[in-house]
C-alpha cells in the first residue's frame, strides 16, 4: 500500500470515528448517570436517519436538519420517560431488558413503517463537494465530521464543567441518592442527559449516513454496539475517553476493511472490548470504582 | 396419597402426549403447520430453558445464546450432511479434504454406527460449545452484570464473523451457508419416528437441567443470584459455580442449535444474529425469569402465535369493502415488541413468575373457585 492510500484510509477512518465518537458520548452520559446500557441508542441513531430522509423530502436542508434534531431529541426524552423511568427502582436486569425491548420495538416499528428494504439517504450537495488536498481527495463531510465532533465535545465539556446543570449532572453520576437529598431534580437531569445524548446521536447520524448512502431498520444495531465499546474503551462516564475510543475504533475498523478483513472488522471491536475489560476494566481514562457491600 | 395422585396425573399427561405425538406422526400430512410449530417450539424451549438457567437461576445476564447455538448448528450440520450432497453444498469453494474423509468413514461404517451418528454429532456440537464456554468463561465471567451482557453479545458476534469469513470457506462454506442437512433421525431402530425425536432429545435435556437446578449446585446458583458476596461468604466457590452454569447452558444451547439445523434443513451465519438472542429473551421474559415450566410454556405460545395464530396481522384484512387499517407486513412483530414492553413494564413476573408448574396448585385453584361459587350462592 502506498503512503497516499494509507492516508486516504486514515482520513475515512477519522471521519467514521467522529460519527462514532458522537454516538459514544450518548452511551457514556447515560451510563454515567443511570448505570444503564441504553441498548436503544443505536436505534435512535437509525431513526434519526429516517427522520432526515422524510424531512428532506418536503423542506430545504437547513430546516430539515433542525426538524430531524428536534424530533430525535424529543424521541430520546420520550423513551426515557416511557421505558426507563417507571423502572428506576427495579433490579438492573429489568431495566436492561426494557432497553433491549425498546430497541426491538424501534426496529420492528421502523420495519413496519419504512419496510426492510434499504432506503436511499438523500445527498446534501453542500456536504458532498469533493476537495483535493495534494493527492488526497475527500468530500466536505469527511473533513467536517472530525472538526464538528471536536467543537461539540468542547462545548459539552464547558456545559458539564461550568454550568449549574452540568454540576448537577456530575453530582447525580457520583451519587444518585445524595444528589436527590441535596435538592437536585433528578428527573430533569436525566431528561437533559437523554436530550444531549439523542441530539448528538442525531448529528452523528447525519454525518454517518451521508457517507453510507442508505438506511435500513437494522443499520443502527452494530454501530450502536461498537460505540458502546468505544465508550467502555475510553472509560465509561468519561466524555473525552468516549471521543478517543470512537476515533480509535473508527480508524482501526477502516484499516481492517482496507486490508481485506472486512468480516473481522466487527469481531475486532468485540475482541477489543473483552481484552480491555480484562486488562483495564475502567477503560483508558476511567476512575477506579470499588464495589461496596 | 397426594404424591401418588400427582405421579399418576403426570404419567397420564405424558402418556397422552406420547399418544398424541404418534398420532401426529401418522397424520403429519394434514397437520403440517401444527407439526412445524410444535417442533420449533420444543427446540426454542430448550434454548429458553438454558438461557433461564443462566439469567434466571444464576443471575448472570448473558446474551450469547445465539453464538453457542450457531456452534452447535454448524458442527452438527457439517457432520451430518451426506457424502453425496457435499459437492452440491460446497459448490463454490470445495470442501476441506478432512471432512470428506471423515464422511467416507462414517458412510462405510456398520449400520448401527450410522444410526447413532446424528446424535453423536449433536453431542459433539454441544461439547465443542461447552469447551469454548469453559475457556471464554475464565475471562468473561469476571465481569459484572451489564458488561457481561455486552461481552457475551460480542462473543456471539465474533463467532458469527468467524463462521461467515472467507478464510473458513472450505469448512463453513462462508457466507453461502450450509444446506441439504438431513432432518431429525429416527431413534431406537425406528420405534421412535423422526417427528418425535426432537421431543425426546429436548425432554432428556430439560430433565437434566431440572435435576441440576434441584441439586445442591442449583441451590448454590440461586444463592449467587440473590447475593454474590453473601454466597461467597457462605463458602460457595463463585467462579466454579458461575462457570458450571455457563458451560451447561452453552452445552444445551448448542444441542438446541443442532436440532434447529435439522429442523430448518439449511443454515447460514445470519440466522444466528443478535435478533435471535432477543427472540429467545422475549420467550424467557414472557414465561417468567426463573421458571423452567414458564419458559417451556411461553416457547410454545410465542412460537405458535408468531408462526401461526397471528399470521393474519401481516395480511390486509377486509370487512366487506372496508379495509382494516394497520394490517400489513411487519405488524405482527410490532405487536410482539409492544407485548414485550407491556410485560417488562407492567406485568414484570411474566406468565409464571419464578414459580413452577404443579398439580397441587391447579387443583387447589380449581377447588377454591368452586368453593367461592358455592359461598356466593
Amino acid at each position: 500500500m502506498s503512503m497516499t492510500t494509507i492516508l486516504q484510509h486514515c482520513l475515512t477512518g477519522i471521519s467514521l470515528g467522529g460519527a462514532y465518537a458522537l454516538i459514544a458520548i450518548g452511551y457514556t452520559l447515560v451510563y454515567g448517570i443511570l448505570r444503564l446500557i441504553n441498548f436503544a441508542h443505536g436505534d435512535i441513531f437509525m431513526m434519526a436517519g429516517y427522520f432526515m430522509i422524510f424531512a428532506l423530502a418536503s423542506f430545504p436542508w437547513p430546516v430539515a436538519i433542525i426538524i430531524t434534531l428536534v424530533v430525535t431529541t424529543v424521541m430520546g426524552i420520550g423513551i426515557e420517560k416511557f421505558a426507563y423511568k417507571p423502572l428506576r427502582n427495579a433490579p438492573r436486569m429489568s431495566i436492561m431488558i426494557s432497553a433491549i425491548g425498546v430497541s426491538y420495538l424501534l426496529q420492528n416499528v421502523s420495519t413496519y413503517f419504512f419496510t426492510a428494504i434499504p432506503r436511499g439517504y438523500p445527498e446534501l450537495p453542500y456536504l458532498k463537494r469533493i476537495f483535493q488536498i495534494g493527492e488526497l481527495s475527500a468530500s466536505f463531510v469527511t473533513i467536517l465530521t472530525p472538526i464538528l465532533t471536536i467543537v461539540l465535545v468542547v462545548i459539552l465539556m464547558i456545559l458539564v464543567n461550568k454550568t449549574k446543570t452540568g454540576m448537577a449532572m456530575r453530582a447525580v453520576s457520583k451519587d444518585f441518592e445524595t444528589a436527590k437529598l441535596m435538592g437536585i431534580n433528578i428527573n430533569r437531569i436525566v431528561s437533559v442527559t437523554f436530550a444531549i445524548g439523542s441530539l448528538l446521536a442525531g448529528i452523528g447520524s447525519i454525518l454517518y449516513f451521508t457517507d453510507r448512502m442508505s438506511v435500513t431498520p437494522f443499520s443502527g444495531t452494530l454501530p450502536g454496539l461498537k460505540c458502546f465499546v468505544a465508550a467502555v474503551f475510553g472509560g465509561i462516564g468519561n466524555i473525552p475517553g468516549a471521543v478517543v475510543g470512537g476515533f480509535f475504533i473508527g480508524i482501526v475498523e477502516t484499516l481492517l476493511v482496507a486490508l481485506g478483513y472486512s468480516t473481522f472488522s466487527d469481531a475486532f471491536t468485540f475482541f477489543l472490548l473483552i481484552v480491555m475489560l480484562l486488562v483495564r476494566p475502567t477503560g483508558l481514562f476511567g476512575e477506579k470504582n470499588v464495589e461496596k457491600v | 396419597m397426594k404424591m401418588k395422585r400427582n405421579t399418576l396425573l403426570t404419567t397420564i399427561t405424558l402418556a397422552l402426549l406420547v399418544v398424541f405425538l404418534y398420532w401426529l406422526s401418522a397424520n403429519r400430512m394434514q397437520h403440517g403447520m401444527l407439526v412445524s410449530v410444535l417442533q420449533k417450539g420444543v427446540i426454542l424451549a430448550l434454548v429458553a430453558v438454558s438461557m433461564n438457567l443462566l439469567n434466571g437461576f444464576t443471575g448472570l445476564f448473558s446474551l450469547g445464546q445465539a453464538g453457542f447455538m450457531s456452534i452447535g448448528a454448524y458442527t452438527t450440520a457439517i457432520l451430518i450432511i451426506p457424502v453425496k450432497s457435499l459437492d452440491g453444498v460446497y459448490y463454490m469453494n470445495g470442501v476441506h479434504p478432512a471432512i470428506r474423509v471423515l464422511k467416507m468413514m462414517v458412510a462405510d461404517s456398520p449400520a448401527f454406527v450410522q444410526s447413532v451418528f446424528p446424535f453423536v454429532a449433536l453431542l459433539l456440537g454441544g461439547l465443542l460449545a461447552a469447551l469454548i464456554a469453559a475457556f471464554v468463561g475464565v475471562a468473561v465471567l469476571r465481569l459484572k452484570s451489564d458488561y457481561l451482557a455486552i461481552a457475551t453479545l460480542g462473543l456471539s458476534e465474533i463467532v458469527r464473523a468467524i463462521f461467515s469469513s472467507p478464510q473458513f470457506d472450505q469448512i463453513t462454506n462462508g457466507s453461502y451457508g450450509l444446506n441439504k442437512i438431513p432432518t431429525f433421525p429416527v431413534m431406537a431402530w425406528g420405534l421412535i419416528p423422526s417427528l418425535v425425536t426432537p421431543f425426546i432429545v429436548v425432554g432428556l435435556c430439560v430433565g437434566f437441567i431440572l435435576l441440576l437446578i434441584n441439586s445442591s449446585y442449583g441451590r448454590a446458583f440461586k444463592a449467587i443470584r440473590e447475593d454474590e458476596i453473601a454466597a461467597e461468604a457462605m463458602g460457595i466457590n463463585l467462579f466454579k459455580h458461575k462457570s458450571m452454569s455457563f458451560v451447561v447452558s452453552s452445552f444445551f444451547s448448542a444441542i438446541a442449535g443442532g436440532l434447529l439445523a435439522m429442523y430448518m434443513r439449511s443454515i447460514e451465519a445470519k440466522t444466528f444474529s443478535i435478533s435471535m438472542t432477543y427472540d429467545i429473551l422475549l420467550i424467557v421474559v414472557i414465561g417468567g425469569i426463573g421458571s423452567v415450566s414458564g419458559s417451556i410454556l411461553s416457547a410454545f405460545l410465542v412460537t405458535a402465535a408468531k408462526e401461526w395464530w397471528l399470521r393474519f396481522f401481516d395480511q390486509p384484512l377486509f370487512f366487506g369493502t372496508w379495509q382494516v387499517p394497520l394490517f400489513r407486513t411487519g405488524f405482527r412483530m410490532v405487536i410482539f415488541s409492544i407485548l414485550l414492553m407491556v410485560v417488562v413494564l407492567v406485568y414484570r413476573k411474566g406468565l409464571m413468575g419464578s414459580e413452577e408448574f404443579s398439580w397441587d396448585r391447579i387443583i387447589g385453584r380449581f377447588k377454591r373457585t368452586k368453593k367461592s361459587e358455592g359461598g356466593a350462592r
